[in-house]
């Protein structure tokens, strides 16, 4: 056993531990992705001034940037459980890598939806086929793809060790959504707020658009908690805490 | 690490670098197609020749959209920085279609002439409200008349 590991996440690995810690922090994030929620939508919709070009269309970037970017985050998240889950074969990481697709792929579904919808007004179009809504579409599939894969094996280890390995292949298509805007020319603008360098946004639109960040990673903290502790119960079925829960319950 | 995780550690990443070497040699190949669209100044240096249909990019150079009185029928010019293009369309155009805007136009040449089929408008990734905008075109146009008037005294001196 790898002594550098704390004991206290080899302790956070086991499903019981983690059922717990999960239960209880769930709701805490369900909260923070509330407030932020709301936060940020008001300082959107309400506060932020008009744009000089787009005049209120530009609102939905509050909607679509940050769904873009959990598009990605939650993809990389799933591609490191899947990493852990097939070299360590821990339990618990191919339950996060597998039930993080479903939210991720509904992420990228908003992206989609709204970038459309945006695009019409402002482009002039709902759909083309340049490098960067292109490579988003091939994260969507990727994501359905990760799902199907999972559910199509009658052992549910089985599967998720098949979809881990579909899950980690694909992770070299995030790097490509991310710069498809430098490395090829595209109807779609480079990117705005850079994490080095200076962002091209004024504060009064930034501030809600980073409160509405935190709300889609707390909702997914929530969602991902949720999804797994289910999970759990049913994979562990047979065993004592599964059936120590069950009993305090009836 | 015992030596199955091992194994399988390496396993996995031989898988993932293939994959990586296989897409990025893939996207390579594809890098002359990947581009969306050609500048006016690569379509007269002649990148566009074997395409019949392309998408052409480029600024709407101000002051050069033409409105038919008749029909839909918009004539205008766009550039980049080292060509320029005339460009012939009818139809709608998006709300962003303004002197000085990107814009990305699909159809066919003819002549030295590009007819569009579709006109799309593409903007840039600076968002601010309009006052601001207004103020930083007021200090750009300052700079500018200042530093002509430079430029005046300069060449008017000996």
């Amino acid at each position: 056993m790898a002594s550098w590991i704390p004991l206290w996440l080899h302790k956070l690995g086991s499903p019981p531990t983690f059922y717990r810690f999960a239960g209880t922090l769930r709701p805490w994030m369900l909260a923070l992705a509330l407030l932020f929620g709301l936060i940020g939508l008001y300082g959107g919709l309400v506060l932020a001034p008009p744009d000089y070009q787009q005049g209120d269309a530009y609102r939905i970037i509050f909607i679509h940037v940050p769904s873009a970017w959990m598009s990605m985050f939650i993809y990389g998240v799933m591609g490191m459980a899947a990493f852990i889950a097939l070299v360590w074969r821990i339990k618990l990481a191919e339950v996060v890598a597998m039930e993080s697709a479903p939210i991720g792929a509904a992420f990228t579904f908003i992206t989609l939806v709204t970038g459309s919808l945006w695009g019409k007004p402002m482009w002039g179009t709902w759909w083309t086929w340049d490098a960067r809504l292109t490579s988003e579409l091939v994260l969507l599939f990727l994501y359905l793809g990760v799902i199907g894969l999972y559910h199509a094996f009658e052992d549910r280890r089985q599967g998720a060790r098949a979809a881990a390995f579909l899950a980690i292949i694909g992770i070299i298509n995030v790097p490509i959504v991310h710069f498809s805007v430098n490395w090829w020319n595209t109807l779609h603008q480079g990117s705005t707020v850079n994490l080095f360098g200076p962002s091209s946004i004024v504060w009064a639109m930034l501030w809600p658009l980073l409160c509405m960040t935190l709300a889609t990673k707390f909702y997914y903290a929530a969602s991902l908690f949720r999804r797994v502790r289910t999970d759990l119960l049913a994979l562990e079925g047979g065993k004592d805490w599964v059936r120590k829960i069950a009993e305090s319950e009836a | 690490m015992n030596p199955t995780r091992k194994r399988r550690l390496i396993i996995v990443a031989l898988v993932v670098a293939a994959a990586s070497l296989a897409i990025g040699l893939g996207v390579y190949a594809l890098q002359q197609n990947m581009n969306y669209l050609f500048t006016p100044s690569q379509v007269q240096a002649g990148r566009a020749n074997h395409y019949k249909t392309f998408r052409l990019g480029g600024m709407v150079k101000g002051g050069s959209i033409q409105r038919s009185d008749t029909s839909l029928k918009v004539t205008f010019t766009v550039i980049d920085a080292g060509g320029a293009m005339p460009v012939e369309y009818t139809g709608i155009l998006p709300d962003l279609f303004r002197d000085n805007q990107a814009v990305i136009a699909t159809g066919h040449m003819d002549g030295a002439r590009f007819v569009a089929t579709e006109v799309l408008a593409k903007h840039d990734a600076a968002y601010m409200p309009k006052e601001l905008k207004d103020a930083m075109a007021k200090a750009h146009a300052n700079k500018k008349i200042e530093e002509a008037g430079n430029g005046e005294q300069g060449t008017g001196k000996p």
